[in-house]
């Protein structure tokens, strides 16, 4: 029997206009495009420099500053209020201010101020760019320490040496942490929400009055339901695997077969959580603005965007119920850092957890029978 | 007029009556602005952190205080061997991992150096140069500290001062987002839904014979999602303010005239949709696809719009919620007033004039 219903399924989903084209076109657009839009790569900041000191140690540090490449100087002068205007107008994210004898307090061993403002508005890019002009300033100031000293006394302060190394992403490219992510977002649309839109589908066409008239048992009609966007799914991955690969040269640290259980375990996952909106849901209307909620919802608790240590403690809780959580951190773990399934562990037991509330829930949910 | 208002009460009962679609309706902006506002935080906090730290003296015990102390960081885990490291940051047990070299006050004290090594999970690009920029300025506070001022002459202090959210909340920047997301949501994609539901169930046939002039038509459908909109935009600003304590440093007035501009614009949107449209399923998936990720995605409300390539740039430009959430993020939170804001309002207005002169327009009157 259940033969003849995957059959169906099958030439129903292949005879379908815009199903095929979505599955096959989604993953690729959403790899290639996604990555150049969801880049928070704190770059060009604009910076609006008020030099009122006009010595050569404000020379030097402007000129060190648009060495660095993080800044666009916009714009130079002892105007406060346009400088102001500037970041009002989003023209300059961050104000330096250079106040007069800053040289003259600075090279006579005293100690010398300047004053930053950044527009923290955008917290990220207000926070990261005043913290990449300190670091230039303060490399500012150990070269001008140095010089002076060296010229003059024999002097030398004892010094601790911070290096930085970044691991797992030298380079620190925002598209190597996204892509892993991206893919997991590829298999929640393609293989929760399209079966339990289908499912709807033939709810609100009454063509599953049909179905729960014939000796189809329940277990059967949602395997054949999910079983081809399950298929799809999985080529869907592999082909979003080889964009990753030739496109963004994101080689997967990690072994392919602990990639390919993770994304088993978790198609069971949202399979399961699709299925019980199907459940609930009367229109497709419906199922579309519940879906809409509970992925966007799943998504901002999941970390894609900013690490989950950040968040409130609630939030933080809250956050153990998205799925998506887990398979961010499996994805990008198994992408970037190679761990291995025992690494990932504790992710994998509450993936499948989740797996069985979901899919007992479902089951529980369903009903042949109609209101 | 009398005929508009029956008209207009009958969509308000298709709305009410559907009980899913109202809690979602009301409901949804309201945990949006709460989870997104509270969880979404580009600040730092609790970072968890390893120490390694062979040396275990006087300075080393000074910055692990100081380390610790810290509301960026916890630490979590003491290894005792360096290569443990390793395992912790694959398990993702720490972002950070803080190595100390060998007899280090010994070498402070007697070749002037020591040396500490900041290995950072560097897969979140920011989040690893945010705590290794932190963990450093803390390192040289605690230097200066311990070494003494006078020791370190010609030092530049550097004062800080973060404007309009000193205590970078990232409700400020995401309020804004989320009111262009949600007015875009109801009036775009419900409007087009429900016009197109009733073309699919054949009962728009019923409703085009009725002696209203078409163009009543139209607004009576309209009406309801405009009101809906207007209240979730109340719901969304009274949140905002006292539950997030995001300010409304602008005019309050102006706020709700620009919304309406832009629901304007949304709903025109969402008629053009309906107008090609003859399936509910389409009408949704066109509106998902057309209005709703381009908005996600384009208008600067996540992403920076800077960053991204020129094309999408300029794509972004046609993106009208681009726009509204700029105005509201200058109103309501720098606290402009209309100078401030012209050219946005113009570019608004201009879109709403044209969107609402082609949905009108192209809106059929005759059945295929």
């Amino acid at each position: 029997m259940i033969r003849y219903l995957l059959e169906k399924e099958f030439k129903q989903f292949g005879r379908n206009k815009f199903l095929p084209r979505l599955v096959v076109g989604f993953p690729i657009l959403v790899l290639l495009i996604f990555p150049l839009v969801a880049n928070f790569d704190v770059k060009n900041i604009n910076l609006s420099i008020l030099d009122y000191d006009k010595s050569s140690y404000s020379q030097q540090l402007i000129q060190k500053i648009q060495a660095s490449g993080y800044f666009r100087i916009t714009h130079i002068s002892e105007n406060y209020n346009q400088s102001l205007l500037e970041v009002e107008s989003d023209d300059s994210d961050v104000i330096l201010e250079i106040p007069s004898a800053f040289e003259k307090s600075v090279s006579s061993v005293e100690s010398g101020r300047l004053m930053i403002s950044a527009n923290a508005v955008n917290g990220n890019k207000g926070g990261l760019g005043s913290a990449y002009l300190l670091s230039i300033i303060n490399d500012f100031n150990e070269e001008i320490r140095a010089e002076i000293l060296n010229s003059g006394s024999r002097f030398r302060a004892p010094l601790f040496e911070i290096i930085s190394i970044y691991r797992y992403n030298a380079a620190l490219l925002y598209e190597i942490y996204m892509v892993p992510a991206l893919i997991a977002m590829v298999i929640t649309m393609i293989c929760s929400f399209l079966p339990a839109m289908n499912i709807v589908l033939e709810k609100q066409n009454g063509t599953i009055e049909q179905m729960n008239v014939t000796p189809v048992t329940r277990l059967n009609f949602i395997i054949s339901k999910l079983t081809p966007y399950w298929v799809v799914g999985y080529i869907a991955i592999t082909s979003s695997l080889i964009v990753a690969d030739l496109v963004w040269g994101l080689k997967m640290q990690g072994a392919l077969t602990t990639f390919y259980l993770f994304i088993t375990i978790y198609v069971l996952t949202m399979s399961g959580f699709g299925l019980v909106i199907s459940n609930y849901a009367a229109t497709i209307q419906q199922a579309m603005l519940m879906t809409f909620f509970f992925v966007l919802t799943f998504i901002f608790m999941s970390g894609l965007y900013t690490p989950i240590e950040n968040m409130p403690d609630w939030a933080q809780i809250l956050s153990y119920f998205s799925p998506l959580r887990y398979i961010m951190q499996v994805m990008r773990m198994i992408f970037l850092k190679g761990s291995s399934f025992v690494e990932l562990l504790p992710q994998f037991l509450a993936l499948a957890g989740m797996a069985l509330f979901f899919n007992s829930w479902a089951v529980y949910s369903y009903r042949k029978t109609s209101e | 007029m009398r005929q508009f208002l029956v008209f207009t009460k009958k969509e308000f009962y298709h709305i009410l009556r559907d009980r899913w679609t109202m809690i979602i309706l009301i409901l949804m902006p309201i945990v949006m602005v709460i989870l997104f506002g509270f969880g979404i935080s580009t600040e730092i906090r609790n970072a968890r952190v390893a120490v390694y730290d062979p040396s275990n003296d006087q300075a080393t015990q000074g910055v692990v205080d100081r380390l610790s102390t810290s509301e960026y960081f916890t630490i979590t885990e003491y290894p005792k061997v360096p290569e443990d490291i390793k395992t912790m940051f694959k398990r993702g047990k720490i972002s950070l991992a803080v190595v100390f070299g060998e007899k280090f006050y010994e070498n402070l004290v007697h070749t002037g150096e020591a040396q500490v090594l900041l290995i950072a999970d560097g897969s979140d690009p920011n989040t690893a140069s945010t705590l290794t920029s932190y963990a450093s300025r803390i390192i040289m506070q605690y230097q200066m500290e311990l070494l003494g001022f006078e020791n370190i002459p010609m030092q530049i202090n550097t004062e800080i001062k973060l404007l309009y959210n000193p205590t970078m909340k990232s409700a400020y920047n995401i309020v804004p987002g989320v009111m262009g997301m949600v007015l875009m949501l109801i009036c775009a994609m419900m409007t087009s839904v429900s016009i197109a539901k009733e073309k699919e169930l054949g009962t728009m046939e019923v409703i085009l014979v009725s002696p209203m002039p078409p163009i009543l038509i139209i607004l009576s459908k309209v009406v309801p999602y405009f009101v809906i909109s207007v209240v979730n935009f109340t719901n969304v600003l009274l949140l905002a303010v006292f539950l997030l304590e995001v300010p409304v440093n602008g005019s309050l007035l102006l706020l709700y005239f620009v919304s309406i501009v832009f629901i304007f614009v949304a709903l025109a949107l969402g008629l053009m949709i309906s107008s090609v449209a003859e399936k509910q399923i389409v009408a949704l998936l066109m509106s998902a696809m057309g209005l709703l990720m381009p908005t996600v995605m384009l208008s600067g409300v996540m992403f920076p719009i800077e960053n991204m390539p020129i094309i999408l740039q300029g794509i972004a430009q046609i993106i009208p919620a681009k726009w509204y959430i700029e105005i509201i993020r200058a109103v309501m939170i720098k606290g402009l007033g209309i100078s401030g804001i012209v050219k946005e309002l113009t570019v608004l207005f201009f879109m709403s004039f044209v969107l609402i002169a082609i949905s009108l327009k192209r809106f059929k009157i005759r059945l295929e």
